[in-house]
């Protein structure tokens, strides 16, 4: 019962999200609207984090699952990814690395640059 | 067999939990990256329905509904954010220079790439969420119109790759701070690189899963602007 109320939490918050989603004029997915409010309700105490918890740790740990039917529609689109192949491994290789290393190399200066500081 | 499949609501869905069963498993039996259980299940149910001569749109008929819970799940992402907050509020400078620079890198960088291979519209928007959590990233490709199928395929290898290059990544560009290194790791391999970092530390796991929603929200922002920007270019 405890988790069937979790659960109806989240899917209202999920359905206000659609709503918003038809409301707003923005390229912005239903379920990122949700997620800011479901934020925003336990930053400001509306929700407990014991109100959603259970179900919603569950939701993200078999998340993966959800995107099976995605990856083999791959068997669908075959011939649209075919001719893509070469674009498709160099952007996956070479933007992963620039990413990992932009944002280590950034965070690291900073925290470094601050560590510095208070030795002076 | 294929006649039976028709109607069956449930035999898509149980061979994708199957086959996800099986991933886990070689995962758990070999201690690697390279058995990551979503690719492994999405190989071996092709694989299954290949041989069987199943289509895509029967399996589907079924498998849908394994989707169904995205949206609700991915609401749920604002859980692990809540309670990182702490962590985002004790380094806030770091954390957001990381997180920012890096979902600009991707998107900067998938811009040119994209300008040099000569790709149309449709085929960029395809790859701009490349970097963050499927959940997220397929929505986005999804919004922007491009093909969801290929943009789940490079955010999943994307996830695979950063897990097993992060290492020689952070000796070769020499990053050796934990919050550096959760920070890259989130921020270029979303929620398979977290794993990664979990292992390397708690630091780096709880930085890792604090970028994975930040940097989400930030690149749907990014995206529709990168979007409308290559549209004009």
């Amino acid at each position: 019962m405890n988790y069937l109320k979790q659960f109806l939490i989240i899917l209202s918050i999920s359905f206000i999200g659609e709503i918003l989603k038809a409301v707003l004029p923005l390229p912005v997915p239903a379920s990122i609207y949700g997620m800011a409010i479901l934020f925003v309700c336990l930053l400001t105490g509306a929700l407990r984090l014991e109100q959603v918890r259970g179900a919603g740790k569950f939701l993200i740990e078999v998340m993966p699952v959800m995107f099976i039917p995605a990856g083999v529609g791959l068997m669908a689109s075959w011939d649209i990814l075919q001719p893509m192949l070469v674009p498709v491994a160099v952007i996956t290789v070479v933007v992963l690395v620039a990413v990992m290393a932009v944002s280590g190399r950034v965070s690291q200066a900073i925290i470094r640059h601050g560590k510095g500081k208070k030795h002076e | 067999m294929n006649e039976f499949m028709q109607t069956s609501l449930f035999a898509g869905a149980a061979i994708s939990l199957l086959a996800y069963m099986l991933g886990a498993w070689l995962k758990k039996r070999f201690h690697s990256g390279i058995f990551n259980p979503l690719l492994i299940s999405i190989v071996v149910t092709i694989v299954i329905l290949l041989t069987m001569k199943v289509d895509y749109d029967t399996y589907n008929a079924g498998a849908k509904y394994l989707s169904w819970f995205l949206t609700p799940a991915t609401v749920c992402l604002a859980i692990p954010l809540y309670e990182q907050l702490a962590l985002l509020k004790k380094y806030p400078v770091a954390v957001a220079a990381g997180i920012v620079s890096g979902v600009l890198t991707s998107l900067v960088m998938v811009l040119v790439l994209a300008l040099l291979f000569g790709l149309d519209q449709r085929e960029f928007v395809t790859f701009l969420p490349k970097s963050i959590t499927t959940a997220i990233g397929m929505s986005v490709s999804e919004e922007l119109g491009g093909h969801v199928n290929i943009t789940v395929l490079v955010i999943v290898v994307t996830g695979v790759l950063g897990n097993i290059l992060a290492e020689p990544v952070f000796k070769l560009f020499r990053i050796q701070e934990p919050i550096a290194k959760g920070l890259a790791l989130g921020s270029s391999a979303h929620a398979i690189g977290t794993a990664k970092a979990m292992e390397l530390g708690e630091i780096e796991g709880a930085m890792s899963s604090l970028s994975i929603a930040v940097a989400g929200i930030l690149t749907v922002v990014g995206a529709s602007i990168f979007s409308w920007i290559y549209s004009v270019l």
